[in-house]
Protein backbone atom coordinates (compact mmCIF):
# COMPACT_ATOMS: atom_id res chain seq x y z
CA UNK A 1 0.00 0.00 0.00
CA UNK A 2 1.82 2.98 -1.26
CA UNK A 3 1.00 6.66 0.84
CA UNK A 4 2.81 10.18 -0.25
CA UNK A 5 4.28 11.54 2.25
CA UNK A 6 5.56 15.28 2.46
CA UNK A 7 9.46 15.80 3.90
CA UNK A 8 10.06 19.45 5.45
CA UNK A 9 13.05 21.72 4.24
CA UNK A 10 15.31 20.31 7.72
CA UNK A 11 14.82 16.28 6.43
CA UNK A 12 15.91 16.76 2.82
CA UNK A 13 19.50 16.52 3.08
CA UNK A 14 18.46 13.16 3.59
CA UNK A 15 15.93 12.42 1.02
CA UNK A 16 17.86 14.11 -1.38
CA UNK A 17 16.57 17.36 -1.74
CA UNK A 18 13.35 15.46 -2.48
CA UNK A 19 9.90 17.30 -0.86
CA UNK A 20 7.83 14.45 -1.47
CA UNK A 21 8.30 10.20 -0.70
CA UNK A 22 6.43 7.60 -1.24
CA UNK A 23 6.13 4.79 1.60
CA UNK A 24 4.71 1.50 1.95
CA UNK A 25 2.90 0.61 5.11
CA UNK A 26 -0.54 0.03 6.88
CA UNK A 27 0.62 1.87 9.73
CA UNK A 28 2.61 5.19 10.30
CA UNK A 29 5.42 3.39 12.05
CA UNK A 30 5.61 1.41 9.16
CA UNK A 31 5.62 4.57 6.61
CA UNK A 32 8.37 5.69 8.64
CA UNK A 33 10.46 2.03 8.66
CA UNK A 34 9.67 2.13 5.03
CA UNK A 35 11.13 5.65 4.67
CA UNK A 36 14.33 4.73 6.23
CA UNK A 37 15.10 1.79 4.07
CA UNK A 38 14.62 4.37 1.17
CA UNK A 39 16.73 6.77 3.09
CA UNK A 40 18.95 5.81 5.96
CA UNK A 41 18.97 7.75 9.03
CA UNK A 42 15.06 9.46 8.82
CA UNK A 43 13.88 7.41 11.57
CA UNK A 44 16.50 8.93 13.87
CA UNK A 45 15.63 12.30 12.81
CA UNK A 46 12.00 11.61 13.45
CA UNK A 47 12.08 9.25 16.32
CA UNK A 48 13.85 9.37 20.16
CA UNK A 49 16.37 6.02 21.14
CA UNK A 50 12.82 4.26 22.39
CA UNK A 51 10.95 4.52 18.52
CA UNK A 52 8.62 7.14 20.41
CA UNK A 53 7.75 10.60 17.63
CA UNK A 54 10.44 13.39 19.23
CA UNK A 55 8.54 16.35 21.20
CA UNK A 56 9.19 18.62 18.25
CA UNK A 57 8.16 16.31 15.25
CA UNK A 58 4.53 17.12 14.36
CA UNK A 59 3.31 13.69 12.03
CA UNK A 60 -0.46 14.93 10.03
CA UNK A 61 -2.79 12.04 8.23
CA UNK A 62 -4.54 13.73 5.94
CA UNK A 63 -4.45 16.82 8.31
CA UNK A 64 -5.13 15.32 11.37
CA UNK A 65 -2.17 15.07 13.81
CA UNK A 66 -1.35 11.36 15.32
CA UNK A 67 -1.09 12.00 18.89
CA UNK A 68 -5.33 12.50 17.87
CA UNK A 69 -5.23 8.93 16.09
CA UNK A 70 -3.58 6.05 17.77
CA UNK A 71 -0.02 7.65 17.39
CA UNK A 72 2.95 5.58 14.98
CA UNK A 73 -0.09 2.65 15.13
CA UNK A 74 -2.11 5.15 13.10
CA UNK A 75 -4.00 3.61 10.26
CA UNK A 76 -2.40 4.61 7.30
CA UNK A 77 -4.49 3.42 3.61
CA UNK A 78 -3.85 3.70 -0.09
CA UNK A 79 -4.19 7.46 -0.91
CA UNK A 80 -3.38 8.59 2.21
CA UNK A 81 -1.81 12.14 2.56
CA UNK A 82 0.93 12.10 4.91
CA UNK A 83 2.52 15.39 6.33
CA UNK A 84 5.64 15.87 8.61
CA UNK A 85 5.69 19.10 9.83
CA UNK A 86 8.32 20.79 12.58
CA UNK A 87 6.33 21.82 15.95
CA UNK A 88 6.66 25.83 15.14
CA UNK A 89 3.75 26.58 16.70
CA UNK A 90 3.04 29.69 18.74
CA UNK A 91 2.54 33.48 18.28
CA UNK A 92 -0.74 33.88 16.94
CA UNK B 1 24.64 42.85 16.06
CA UNK B 2 27.80 42.73 18.09
CA UNK B 3 26.84 40.75 20.99
CA UNK B 4 24.96 37.80 19.07
CA UNK B 5 27.10 34.36 18.46
CA UNK B 6 25.22 32.24 16.73
CA UNK B 7 21.96 30.01 16.15
CA UNK B 8 21.70 27.34 18.69
CA UNK B 9 19.71 24.36 18.92
CA UNK B 10 17.88 24.08 22.50
CA UNK B 11 17.92 20.53 22.33
CA UNK B 12 20.98 19.10 21.20
CA UNK B 13 23.09 22.50 21.08
CA UNK B 14 23.99 22.05 17.62
CA UNK B 15 25.27 25.08 16.46
CA UNK B 16 23.66 27.54 13.03
CA UNK B 17 24.58 30.45 11.59
CA UNK B 18 22.74 33.97 11.86
CA UNK B 19 20.16 33.22 9.45
CA UNK B 20 16.27 32.51 8.75
CA UNK B 21 16.39 29.17 10.31
CA UNK B 22 14.20 27.83 13.15
CA UNK B 23 14.24 24.18 12.99
CA UNK B 24 17.39 21.99 14.01
CA UNK B 25 18.23 19.53 11.26
CA UNK B 26 19.70 16.76 13.42
CA UNK B 27 16.86 16.96 16.10
CA UNK B 28 14.11 19.31 15.01
CA UNK B 29 14.34 20.99 18.47
CA UNK B 30 14.17 24.89 18.34
CA UNK B 31 16.75 26.93 17.46
CA UNK B 32 17.43 29.91 19.63
CA UNK B 33 19.89 33.13 19.61
CA UNK B 34 22.82 32.48 21.65
CA UNK B 35 24.98 35.63 22.65
CA UNK B 36 28.36 36.96 24.18
CA UNK B 37 27.19 38.35 27.71
CA UNK B 38 30.11 39.29 28.66
CA UNK B 39 29.82 41.37 25.19
CA UNK B 40 26.57 42.74 26.72
CA UNK B 41 27.63 43.24 30.41
CA UNK B 42 30.45 45.26 29.19
CA UNK B 43 28.46 47.49 27.23
CA UNK B 44 25.29 47.99 29.12
CA UNK B 45 24.71 49.59 32.71
CA UNK B 46 21.42 50.96 33.96
CA UNK B 47 22.44 54.54 33.13
CA UNK B 48 22.79 53.55 29.51
CA UNK B 49 19.59 51.89 29.46
CA UNK B 50 17.43 54.76 31.24
CA UNK B 51 18.84 57.50 28.87
CA UNK B 52 17.77 55.09 25.68
CA UNK B 53 14.21 55.65 23.87
CA UNK B 54 11.31 55.28 26.03
CA UNK B 55 10.29 52.06 23.98
CA UNK B 56 11.18 48.64 24.11
CA UNK B 57 14.61 49.50 21.82
CA UNK B 58 16.11 51.16 25.02
CA UNK B 59 17.33 47.52 25.54
CA UNK B 60 18.79 47.02 22.19
CA UNK B 61 21.67 45.58 23.42
CA UNK B 62 20.04 42.58 24.57
CA UNK B 63 18.28 41.64 21.25
CA UNK B 64 19.59 40.27 18.00
CA UNK B 65 19.69 43.40 15.59
CA UNK B 66 22.27 45.88 13.93
CA UNK B 67 22.93 48.79 15.88
CA UNK B 68 19.91 51.92 15.14
CA UNK B 69 18.06 49.87 12.47
CA UNK B 70 14.80 49.40 14.86
CA UNK B 71 11.29 49.09 12.93
CA UNK B 72 9.98 51.11 15.68
CA UNK B 73 6.42 52.32 16.29
CA UNK B 74 7.05 53.03 19.56
CA UNK B 75 6.50 49.38 21.52
CA UNK B 76 7.14 48.88 24.81
CA UNK B 77 7.96 50.36 27.84
CA UNK B 78 4.16 50.47 28.57
CA UNK B 79 2.80 51.21 32.36
CA UNK B 80 3.40 49.25 35.67
CA UNK B 81 0.86 49.86 37.54
CA UNK B 82 0.32 49.49 41.33
CA UNK B 83 -3.09 48.01 41.69
CA UNK B 84 -3.85 49.21 44.70
CA UNK B 85 -7.83 48.72 44.38
CA UNK B 86 -7.24 45.08 42.85
CA UNK B 87 -4.84 44.58 45.84
CA UNK B 88 -7.05 45.38 48.35
CA UNK B 89 -9.76 43.54 47.28
CA UNK B 90 -7.48 40.22 46.80
CA UNK B 91 -5.11 40.99 50.01
CA UNK B 92 -2.18 42.03 48.11
CA UNK B 93 -0.78 44.88 49.38
CA UNK B 94 1.85 45.17 46.50
CA UNK B 95 0.11 43.95 43.02
CA UNK B 96 1.42 45.52 40.26
CA UNK B 97 -0.24 45.55 36.47
CA UNK B 98 1.84 45.14 33.74
CA UNK B 99 -0.38 46.41 30.96
CA UNK B 100 0.85 45.58 27.47
CA UNK B 101 -2.91 46.01 25.81
CA UNK B 102 -1.53 50.08 25.24
CA UNK B 103 1.15 48.76 22.83
CA UNK B 104 0.75 50.45 19.17
CA UNK B 105 -1.72 47.94 18.18
CA UNK B 106 -2.78 46.87 20.95
CA UNK B 107 -1.08 43.59 22.53
CA UNK B 108 2.17 42.79 23.44
CA UNK B 109 3.10 40.85 20.19
CA UNK B 110 4.19 44.60 18.51
CA UNK B 111 7.52 43.47 20.19
CA UNK B 112 8.44 40.02 19.26
CA UNK B 113 7.40 41.72 15.86
CA UNK B 114 9.36 44.94 15.97
CA UNK B 115 12.39 42.48 15.95
CA UNK B 116 11.41 40.60 13.27
CA UNK B 117 10.79 43.14 10.85
CA UNK B 118 14.14 44.59 12.07
CA UNK B 119 15.96 41.50 11.42
CA UNK B 120 13.80 40.54 8.09
CA UNK B 121 15.31 43.72 6.44
CA UNK B 122 19.03 43.02 7.47
CA UNK B 123 18.32 39.66 6.02
CA UNK B 124 16.72 41.40 2.87
CA UNK B 125 13.75 40.38 2.46
CA UNK B 126 10.65 41.71 0.82
CA UNK B 127 7.65 40.11 1.95
CA UNK B 128 7.00 39.66 5.62
CA UNK B 129 4.13 36.92 6.37
CA UNK B 130 2.41 35.43 9.37
CA UNK B 131 -0.35 32.59 10.63
CA UNK B 132 -2.49 34.47 13.17
CA UNK B 133 -6.13 34.53 14.76
CA UNK B 134 -5.72 38.00 15.08
CA UNK B 135 -3.79 39.90 17.40
CA UNK B 136 -0.44 38.84 15.62
CA UNK B 137 -1.34 39.84 12.43
CA UNK B 138 -2.15 43.40 13.17
CA UNK B 139 0.63 43.74 14.55
CA UNK B 140 2.28 42.50 11.58
CA UNK B 141 0.79 44.43 9.29
CA UNK B 142 1.60 47.75 10.84
CA UNK B 143 5.20 46.89 10.97
CA UNK B 144 5.39 45.64 7.38
CA UNK B 145 3.29 49.31 6.67
CA UNK B 146 6.20 51.30 8.71
CA UNK B 147 9.34 49.03 6.90
CA UNK B 148 8.01 49.58 3.40
CA UNK B 149 7.20 45.58 2.59
CA UNK B 150 5.18 43.56 0.85
CA UNK B 151 2.99 42.02 4.15
CA UNK B 152 0.76 39.08 3.61
CA UNK B 153 -1.43 37.62 6.21
CA UNK B 154 -3.10 34.35 6.71
CA UNK B 155 -5.61 33.29 9.22
CA UNK B 156 -8.56 30.99 9.43
CA UNK B 157 -11.60 31.79 7.29
CA UNK B 158 -14.25 32.28 10.33
CA UNK B 159 -12.31 34.68 12.07
CA UNK B 160 -13.72 37.02 14.14
CA UNK B 161 -14.39 40.62 11.44
CA UNK B 162 -13.11 43.23 14.39
CA UNK B 163 -9.76 41.31 14.15
CA UNK B 164 -9.89 40.99 10.56
CA UNK B 165 -10.41 44.73 9.86
CA UNK B 166 -7.56 46.03 12.28
CA UNK B 167 -5.18 43.96 10.35
CA UNK B 168 -6.68 44.78 6.81
CA UNK B 169 -6.43 48.80 7.60
CA UNK B 170 -2.42 48.54 7.32
CA UNK B 171 -2.74 47.06 3.96
CA UNK B 172 -1.48 43.52 3.35
CA UNK B 173 -2.68 41.22 1.11
CA UNK B 174 -5.24 38.80 3.44
CA UNK B 175 -5.66 35.26 2.83
CA UNK B 176 -8.69 33.60 4.24
CA UNK B 177 -8.11 30.04 4.76
CA UNK B 178 -10.37 27.28 5.19
CA UNK B 179 -10.64 25.46 8.41
CA UNK B 180 -9.15 26.10 12.04
CA UNK B 181 -6.11 27.99 12.96
CA UNK B 182 -4.07 24.33 13.39
CA UNK B 183 -4.86 23.71 10.16
CA UNK B 184 -4.00 26.96 8.76
CA UNK B 185 -0.25 26.71 10.95
CA UNK B 186 0.32 23.48 9.20
CA UNK B 187 -0.43 24.92 5.91
CA UNK B 188 1.91 27.85 6.05
CA UNK B 189 4.82 25.46 7.97
CA UNK B 190 4.79 24.03 4.65
CA UNK B 191 4.39 27.19 2.55
CA UNK B 192 7.17 28.83 4.31
CA UNK B 193 9.46 26.28 2.80
CA UNK B 194 8.21 26.87 -0.90
CA UNK B 195 8.87 30.90 -0.49
CA UNK B 196 11.79 33.18 0.40
CA UNK B 197 9.34 35.16 2.67
CA UNK B 198 10.06 36.06 6.43
CA UNK B 199 7.56 34.40 8.02
CA UNK B 200 7.88 36.18 11.43
CA UNK B 201 6.49 33.08 13.55
CA UNK B 202 7.94 30.43 11.31
CA UNK B 203 11.51 30.83 9.97
CA UNK B 204 11.97 34.18 11.83
CA UNK B 205 11.14 32.36 14.83
CA UNK B 206 14.47 32.79 16.91
CA UNK B 207 14.47 36.62 16.53
CA UNK B 208 10.69 36.52 16.94
CA UNK B 209 10.56 34.75 20.36
CA UNK B 210 13.47 37.57 21.55
CA UNK B 211 11.49 40.35 21.50
CA UNK B 212 8.99 39.05 24.39
CA UNK B 213 12.32 39.35 26.91
CA UNK B 214 12.04 42.81 27.06
CA UNK B 215 8.45 42.62 29.04
CA UNK B 216 11.21 40.88 31.75
CA UNK B 217 13.57 43.89 31.42
CA UNK B 218 10.76 46.79 31.70
CA UNK B 219 8.99 45.04 34.96
CA UNK B 220 12.52 44.87 36.84
CA UNK B 221 13.69 48.41 35.88
CA UNK B 222 10.50 50.26 36.61
CA UNK B 223 10.46 48.05 40.03
CA UNK B 224 13.27 50.16 40.42
CA UNK B 225 16.19 47.69 39.11
CA UNK B 226 14.48 44.71 40.94
CA UNK B 227 12.80 41.36 39.93
CA UNK B 228 9.45 41.19 41.50
CA UNK B 229 8.74 37.71 43.80
CA UNK B 230 5.72 36.82 41.80
CA UNK B 231 4.97 37.08 37.73
CA UNK B 232 1.57 35.87 36.65
CA UNK B 233 1.99 35.46 32.98
CA UNK B 234 -0.74 34.12 30.28
CA UNK B 235 0.26 30.91 28.47
CA UNK B 236 -0.36 29.59 25.09
CA UNK B 237 2.48 28.35 23.56
CA UNK B 238 4.58 29.22 26.74
CA UNK B 239 6.83 30.98 24.57
CA UNK B 240 5.98 34.50 26.73
CA UNK B 241 6.37 32.43 29.99
CA UNK B 242 9.64 31.28 28.96
CA UNK B 243 10.84 34.88 27.62
CA UNK B 244 10.22 36.96 30.89
CA UNK B 245 11.97 34.65 33.05
CA UNK B 246 14.83 34.79 30.76
CA UNK B 247 14.95 38.33 30.56
CA UNK B 248 15.17 38.49 34.45
CA UNK B 249 17.87 35.81 34.16
CA UNK B 250 19.81 38.04 31.52
CA UNK B 251 19.51 41.59 33.72
CA UNK B 252 20.67 39.28 36.48
CA UNK B 253 23.86 37.93 34.28
CA UNK B 254 24.30 41.70 33.42
CA UNK B 255 24.60 42.68 36.79
CA UNK B 256 21.90 45.25 35.94
CA UNK B 257 19.79 43.42 39.25
CA UNK B 258 20.33 41.03 42.08
CA UNK B 259 19.23 37.36 42.16
CA UNK B 260 16.01 36.97 40.21
CA UNK B 261 14.18 34.22 42.81
CA UNK B 262 10.47 35.18 41.21
CA UNK B 263 8.44 32.63 40.93
CA UNK B 264 7.23 32.17 37.45
CA UNK B 265 3.52 31.23 37.10
CA UNK B 266 2.05 30.41 34.45
CA UNK B 267 -2.18 30.85 33.86
CA UNK B 268 -4.09 29.24 31.15
CA UNK B 269 -7.61 28.64 30.51
CA UNK B 270 -9.73 25.66 32.14
CA UNK B 271 -10.66 25.03 27.94
CA UNK B 272 -6.95 24.70 27.25
CA UNK B 273 -4.47 23.57 29.49
CA UNK B 274 -1.81 20.96 28.45
CA UNK B 275 0.85 22.73 30.04
CA UNK B 276 -1.01 23.07 33.58
CA UNK B 277 -1.81 19.80 33.01
CA UNK B 278 1.88 18.24 32.36
CA UNK B 279 2.45 20.00 35.45
CA UNK B 280 -0.17 19.02 37.65
CA UNK B 281 0.80 15.45 36.72
CA UNK B 282 3.93 15.91 37.07
CA UNK B 283 4.77 14.99 33.34
CA UNK B 284 7.94 16.80 31.22
CA UNK B 285 6.15 16.23 28.17
CA UNK B 286 2.77 17.78 27.27
CA UNK B 287 0.14 16.16 25.51
CA UNK B 288 -1.58 18.33 22.92
CA UNK B 289 -5.53 18.89 23.90
CA UNK B 290 -8.32 20.10 21.42
CA UNK B 291 -9.18 23.46 22.67
CA UNK B 292 -12.41 24.59 23.69
CA UNK B 293 -11.95 27.75 25.53
CA UNK B 294 -13.35 31.74 24.98
CA UNK B 295 -9.71 32.78 25.36
CA UNK B 296 -8.84 32.30 21.76
CA UNK B 297 -5.80 34.33 21.60
CA UNK B 298 -4.51 31.03 24.37
CA UNK B 299 -5.78 28.30 22.50
CA UNK B 300 -3.14 26.95 21.25
CA UNK B 301 -3.47 22.81 22.13
CA UNK B 302 0.18 21.95 21.07
CA UNK B 303 2.23 24.10 22.44
CA UNK B 304 5.98 24.33 21.11
CA UNK B 305 7.24 25.72 23.95
CA UNK B 306 5.71 23.74 26.88
CA UNK B 307 8.65 21.38 27.64
CA UNK B 308 10.76 24.79 27.84
CA UNK B 309 7.58 26.31 30.23
CA UNK B 310 7.21 23.49 32.44
CA UNK B 311 11.07 23.91 33.58
CA UNK B 312 10.64 27.23 34.25
CA UNK B 313 7.81 26.45 36.56
CA UNK B 314 9.81 23.68 38.66
CA UNK B 315 12.89 25.85 38.06
CA UNK B 316 11.57 28.90 39.90
CA UNK B 317 9.22 26.83 42.25
CA UNK B 318 6.17 28.80 39.80
CA UNK B 319 2.58 27.36 39.69
CA UNK B 320 0.89 26.21 36.73
CA UNK B 321 -2.79 27.39 37.26
CA UNK B 322 -6.37 27.58 35.13
CA UNK B 323 -9.06 29.96 34.91
CA UNK B 324 -12.42 28.16 35.15
CA UNK B 325 -13.79 28.81 31.83
CA UNK B 326 -17.12 30.83 33.84
CA UNK B 327 -14.88 33.17 35.86
CA UNK B 328 -12.45 34.63 32.64
CA UNK B 329 -14.97 37.28 31.77
CA UNK B 330 -15.41 38.38 35.62
CA UNK B 331 -11.51 38.10 35.56
CA UNK B 332 -11.86 41.09 32.97
CA UNK B 333 -14.74 43.01 34.20
CA UNK B 334 -12.72 43.07 37.92
CA UNK B 335 -10.08 44.49 36.52
CA UNK B 336 -11.74 47.02 34.73
CA UNK B 337 -14.07 48.32 37.70
CA UNK B 338 -11.23 48.05 40.37
CA UNK B 339 -8.17 49.57 37.92
CA UNK B 340 -9.80 51.08 34.73
CA UNK B 341 -8.12 48.69 32.66
CA UNK B 342 -10.11 46.76 29.70
CA UNK B 343 -8.45 43.34 28.70
CA UNK B 344 -9.03 41.10 26.47
CA UNK B 345 -10.03 37.06 27.68
CA UNK B 346 -6.49 36.29 27.75
CA UNK B 347 -6.05 39.09 30.88
CA UNK B 348 -9.64 37.18 32.45
CA UNK B 349 -7.21 34.35 32.32
CA UNK B 350 -4.56 36.00 34.23
CA UNK B 351 -6.72 37.79 36.60
CA UNK B 352 -9.16 35.02 37.80
CA UNK B 353 -5.74 33.13 37.83
CA UNK B 354 -4.01 35.35 40.26
CA UNK B 355 -7.51 35.06 42.38
CA UNK B 356 -6.94 31.39 42.78
CA UNK B 357 -2.83 31.54 43.59
CA UNK B 358 -4.09 34.15 46.68
CA UNK B 359 -6.62 31.90 47.38
CA UNK B 360 -4.31 28.44 47.45
CA UNK B 361 -1.56 30.85 49.66
CA UNK B 362 1.17 30.79 46.97
CA UNK B 363 1.16 34.16 47.10
CA UNK B 364 1.60 36.49 50.16
CA UNK B 365 0.54 39.66 51.37
CA UNK B 366 3.45 41.61 51.54
CA UNK B 367 5.08 39.63 48.31
CA UNK B 368 5.52 41.95 45.09
CA UNK B 369 3.71 40.44 42.21
CA UNK B 370 2.84 41.47 38.66
CA UNK B 371 0.24 40.36 36.62
CA UNK B 372 0.88 40.46 32.68
CA UNK B 373 -2.23 41.88 31.02
CA UNK B 374 -1.10 41.12 27.27
CA UNK B 375 -4.26 42.54 25.02
CA UNK B 376 -6.81 45.25 25.09
CA UNK B 377 -10.78 44.34 25.58
CA UNK B 378 -11.92 46.15 22.79
CA UNK B 379 -10.60 42.88 20.57
CA UNK B 380 -12.66 40.28 22.00
CA UNK B 381 -15.84 42.79 22.44
CA UNK B 382 -18.00 39.39 21.31
CA UNK B 383 -16.87 37.25 24.19
CA UNK B 384 -18.28 39.59 26.79
CA UNK B 385 -22.15 38.87 25.89
CA UNK B 386 -25.05 40.73 27.18
CA UNK B 387 -24.00 42.14 30.16
CA UNK B 388 -24.89 46.19 30.06
CA UNK B 389 -28.55 46.55 31.91
CA UNK B 390 -28.95 50.11 31.45
CA UNK B 391 -31.25 52.27 32.78
CA UNK B 392 -33.74 53.12 29.79
CA UNK B 393 -35.23 56.80 30.48
CA UNK B 394 -37.47 59.92 28.63
CA UNK B 395 -35.59 63.05 28.49
CA UNK B 396 -37.41 63.91 31.83
CA UNK B 397 -36.11 64.95 35.14
CA UNK B 398 -39.22 62.96 37.37
CA UNK B 399 -38.70 60.30 35.25
CA UNK B 400 -35.45 59.56 35.53
CA UNK B 401 -35.45 60.30 39.71
CA UNK B 402 -37.73 57.74 39.55
CA UNK B 403 -36.03 55.11 37.82
CA UNK B 404 -32.30 56.11 39.88
CA UNK B 405 -34.49 55.70 42.89
CA UNK B 406 -35.69 52.64 42.12
CA UNK B 407 -32.78 50.72 40.50
CA UNK B 408 -31.10 52.15 43.71
CA UNK B 409 -33.06 50.41 45.79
Amino acid sequence: MSVSVRIPTPLRKVTNGEDKANADGDTVGAIIASLDSQFPGIKSRLCDDNGELRSFVNIYVNGEDIRFMDGMESGVSSGDEISIVPAVAGGR
Amino acid sequence: MPHVKCLQCRECKSEYPVEPLNVCEFCFGPLEVSYDYHSVAKSVSRKSIESGPNTMWRYHDFLPVEKDSAVDISTGFTPLIHAKNLGRQLGLDHLYIKNDSVNPTFSFKDRPVSVTTTKALEFEFEVLACVSTGNLMGSVAAHGAKAGMETIVFYPADLEQGKIQGAAVYGPTMVAVEGTYDQANRFCSELADAHRWAFVNINMRPYYAEGSKTLGYEVAEQLGWKAPDHCVVPGASGELHTKIWKGLEEFEGAGLIDKAKTKMHLAQAEGCAPIVEAFESGNNQVKPVRPKTIAKSLAIGNPAAGPYSLEVLRDTGGTGIFAYENSIIDGIRLLAETEGIFTETAGGVVISSLKRLVKQGKIKKDEVTVAFVTGNGLKTLETMGDFVAPIETKPDLDTFQTKLSSRKD
